[in-house]
């Protein structure tokens, strides 16, 4: 296969990959704002702190309020994170390995990309918005089910997964990141037991894993199980612990690919845990943070080995 | 209500493609009109709709450079076919092989002994001045003695219902995608047609087109590697690129994608490292193909690429330097050229061409500039044209100043009268409009020509051009024979590529 086409479709799982997990991650602040004690003051910037976009956002807004920050996350086009690029960059992929992806694919897109063009109104006001995510997710997985059930496995389809278990790997983490720093703003007061079960049982929502943690942990919603579980637990399509080894899978049967594998071992191998006592905090934010930055050299050994950026 | 064919009026100058007379469908045309009468107009508009939405969805798109950006176009298609009888369609594609064989002996000629010049057949200032002659290509032996593998060359049929070549196009011509998405369109708008009238399927070009590459190969190895080469997403014709690679199963590249070593082969750039390329369909222009030999900044071609081609560790098709055979010129001289290399009779004429070098024909030229179209020898694409009826003084005296100036530079030839085919204008209305037909014609071991072609149409009333950027669309093109017997039908299925 190609080195342009390989790296071609491993973005393209990327960025459709980042497109859901938008709409996820907004999803957990929205359904927040209708369950957590009026006393919370909920701030909608962590959501651009914790995707590290403050120095765009800051270029761009000088209000810090909820439809900026949703205005940004969803439709900005300055900012490559946002919905909209991702579906751009996303098409732009797909329409040029049209001929390793399934044709309906790129049907698929375009109305994707049409029907955040048409309605992003709607996701950026708080009525309409959470069927206007719902509908981004449900469109995002069509195309997930489209490949899963057409594509041959050969090196375009690892080329797919190893995308979309990275990208899909570092947005568990801004996930989880989401949730610990909006925890941090919970006084500690009568309210706050009652507040951190929801808004650590909106982060499992969020990413669909609220209903196989509690069959995993066999406990209510903790913040240290939670965290150990979205991390560690070796069952569930978006842990860490699982997407890095479903990565190293398709890696062994990729060629020359002894450097990532390496890699992906030694993170492997020091997966943080949680404590059990303390509620995670500040220390555990800097451990996310230092997973998402292994994740980039992550990326950075795959762009090297398979995508030959360089001259040969 | 339905179409009023009855209503149709073919004008009188023009040969019609469908109609002998008002009312009359052509033999081979009877049994599709007879079924179109059957529509009503609501049948028609919601054909209509669904061809618009079948375009849409097959994503078969053209691009367009203005307007702010590029932007992919819907393909402009007519629901109403254009028909041709299989016997008529049988010597016109003898005369397409004819043409391109003679054409490859005489591109070999020139870059080896040139002895047509030395015969006397064409003078010698012709080939020194033609801007796609490559001095670079002396001395090179391609495969088979073929230079131009695929052509497409433009045909028009005469008021006196012949076909004649307006133009052989030996660099890139491309078209092909919309020819074989055009059938499927009507598979699937107007279905029941084909059980009516006995089509010969077109789909088996990628086919033929894939044989054809994988033929050129310089290793003899089972599975030789053929690529497409293509400039990128922003050229027109990116569509057609992928399309290709796709139905070949070939890997569709870029310049960058590849590299030539020092051992002067090309290898391409793959998860597995680097992988030897055996033939590439490049659909770049020549002079972008190597900043080594040709235009230093170009970043769509290869470093090398000319190395490894001369060495003969990889076949390019079409060869460089075969555009020397495009010159409007040297077209001129095409019949010559049969005569002399095959020693047959042309089996499709050219069209009557002035050339503005000699002092007669010059003369004549300048003296006759309203009735006659001006094309400058090495321009495609309809640049620089001077059509004369359409003129005004200004501009024709402009072009006798230019033809004065380089008259090797210039031709000419007397307006078409192209012919017209019934199309659909507005609700249900049917009207002439004028087209055109290229077909494509392989050269490789074997040769092969498209069953047909691609039928571009110019959509304005009375309008001549037929190029897709300014208006014009195109229909499908039937090659038809006698009436539907079962066993051809089921002949046909088979045949079907697709």
């Amino acid at each position: 296969m190609l080195s342009k086409v390989a790296e071609r479709i491993y973005w393209a799982a990327r960025y459709l990959e980042r497109a859901e997990s938008t709409a996820r991650l907004l999803t957990i602040y929205d359904k927040l704002l209708f369950d957590l004690p009026r006393q919370v003051d909920l701030s909608w910037y962590n959501l651009i702190v914790i995707n590290s976009l403050e120095a765009d956002f800051n270029e761009r807004y000088s209000v810090r309020d909820e439809r900026n920050v949703v205005k940004f996350l969803l439709g900005d086009d300055s900012n490559p994170s946002s919905l909209v690029c991702s579906l751009k960059a996303l098409r732009e992929n797909i329409r040029t390995t049209r001929d390793v992806i399934p044709p309906e694919t790129w049907e698929m897109v375009n109305e994707l990309t049409l029907f955040v063009q048409e309605n992003l109104n709607q996701g950026i006001s708080r009525r309409n918005r959470h069927e206007f995510l719902d509908s981004v997710i449900k469109a995002c997985q069509q195309i997930i089910g489209l490949w899963f059930v057409s594509m041959p496995r050969d090196s375009a389809w690892d080329m797919l997964l190893l995308g979309q278990n990275l990208e899909r790997a570092d947005m568990t983490t801004r996930n989880l990141d989401a949730g610990v720093a909006t925890l941090m703003e919970v006084e500690d007061d009568d309210f706050a037991v009652n507040a951190r079960q929801i808004i650590w049982g909106n982060v499992l929502r969020s990413l669909n894993a609220e209903q196989p943690y509690r069959r995993a942990a066999r406990s209510s919603v903790k913040g240290h199980l939670v965290a150990s579980y979205l991390i560690g637990d070796e069952c569930f399509p978006r842990t860490l612990s699982f997407c890095l080894s479903t990565m190293s899978d398709v890696v062994t049967k990729l060629p020359r690919n002894k450097d990532v594998l390496n890699f992906l071992k030694g993170m492997q191998k020091e997966l943080p845990g949680c404590s059990e006592t303390d509620e995670p905090g500040e220390e555990f934010r800097d451990t996310l943070n230092s997973l998402q930055l292994a994740l980039g050299d992550l990326h950075s050994v795959i762009g090297t080995t398979w995508f030959m950026s360089e001259s040969v | 209500m339905s179409i009023e064919w009855k209503e149709y009026a073919p004008e009188g100058e023009f040969y019609d493609e469908l109609f002998s007379s008002p009312g009359n469908p052509r033999q081979p045309a009877k049994r599709l009109v007879s079924y179109l009468s059957t529509l009503s107009e609501d049948d028609i508009q919601s054909r209509k709709m669904a061809t618009e939405s079948t375009i849409k969805e097959m994503g078969v798109s053209f691009t367009v450079y203005t307007e702010g950006g590029n932007i992919d176009r819907a393909w402009p298609f007519d629901l109403v076919p254009r028909v041709i009888s299989s016997s008529q369609w049988e010597k016109t594609a003898a005369g397409l092989k004819q043409r391109l064989k003679a054409l490859n002996m005489f591109i070999d000629d020139l870059y080896h002994d040139q002895k047509i010049i030395r015969d006397g057949i064409i003078p010698e200032f012709v080939l020194k001045q033609s801007k796609n002659y490559r001095p670079e290509c002396e001395g090179v032996s391609p495969r088979f003695g073929v230079w131009a593998h695929i052509c497409g060359t433009d045909l028009v049929r005469d008021k006196d219902g012949q076909f004649y070549v307006l133009e052989d196009n030996l660099r890139v011509p491309s078209g092909v995608s919309y020819m074989l998405e055009n059938r499927s369109i009507m598979k699937r708008v107007i279905p029941e047609v084909f059980e009516k009238v006995n089509i010969a399927p077109v789909g088996d070009y990628p086919e033929h087109l894939f044989d054809t590459l994988a033929s050129l190969s310089p290793r003899r190895v089972a599975k030789p590697v053929v690529v497409v080469l293509t400039p990128g997403i922003y050229n027109s014709a990116y569509f057609e690129h992928a399309f290709l690679a796709q139905r070949m199963g070939a890997e569709l590249i870029e310049g960058s994608d590849l590299i030539v070593k020092d051992d002067d082969c090309v290898y391409m750039k793959t998860i597995a490292g680097l992988e030897r390329v055996d033939v590439i369909y490049r659909r770049i222009d020549d002079l972008f193909l190597d900043p080594e030999v040709f235009e230093k900044d170009s970043v769509l071609g290869v470093p090398g690429l000319m190395r490894a081609w001369k060495a003969g560790n990889v076949a390019l098709a079409n060869a460089p330097g075969a555009g020397v055979a495009d010159d409007k010129v040297v077209y001129a001289y095409v019949p010559e050229i049969i005569r002399y290399y095959l020693g047959e009779e042309p089996l499709i004429p050219n069209v009557e061409t002035f050339l503005c070098y000699d002092d007669e024909q010059r003369e004549y030229v300048l003296a006759n500039l309203d009735k006659l179209v001006v094309k400058p020898a090495n321009e495609s694409g309809g640049y620089g044209m001077l059509i004369g009826p359409h003129s005004t003084k200004k501009e024709r005296e402009t072009f006798a100043e230019l033809i004065k100036a380089n008259p090797r530079n210039y031709i000419a030839q007397p307006t078409l009268a192209l012919s017209t085919a019934p199309t659909l204008v507005g609700k249900n209305k049917i009207e002439p409009r004028h087209l055109d037909l290229r077909p494509f014609v392989l050269q490789g071991r074997d040769s092969y020509v498209t069953t047909g072609g691609l039928t571009r149409v110019a959509m304005k009333k009375g309008s001549l051009v037929v190029n897709s950027s300014q208006g014009g669309g195109s229909k499908d093109t039937w090659i038809v024979d006698g009436p539907v017997t079962k066993a051809a039908k089921k002949k046909a299925a088979k045949g079907e590529g697709k």
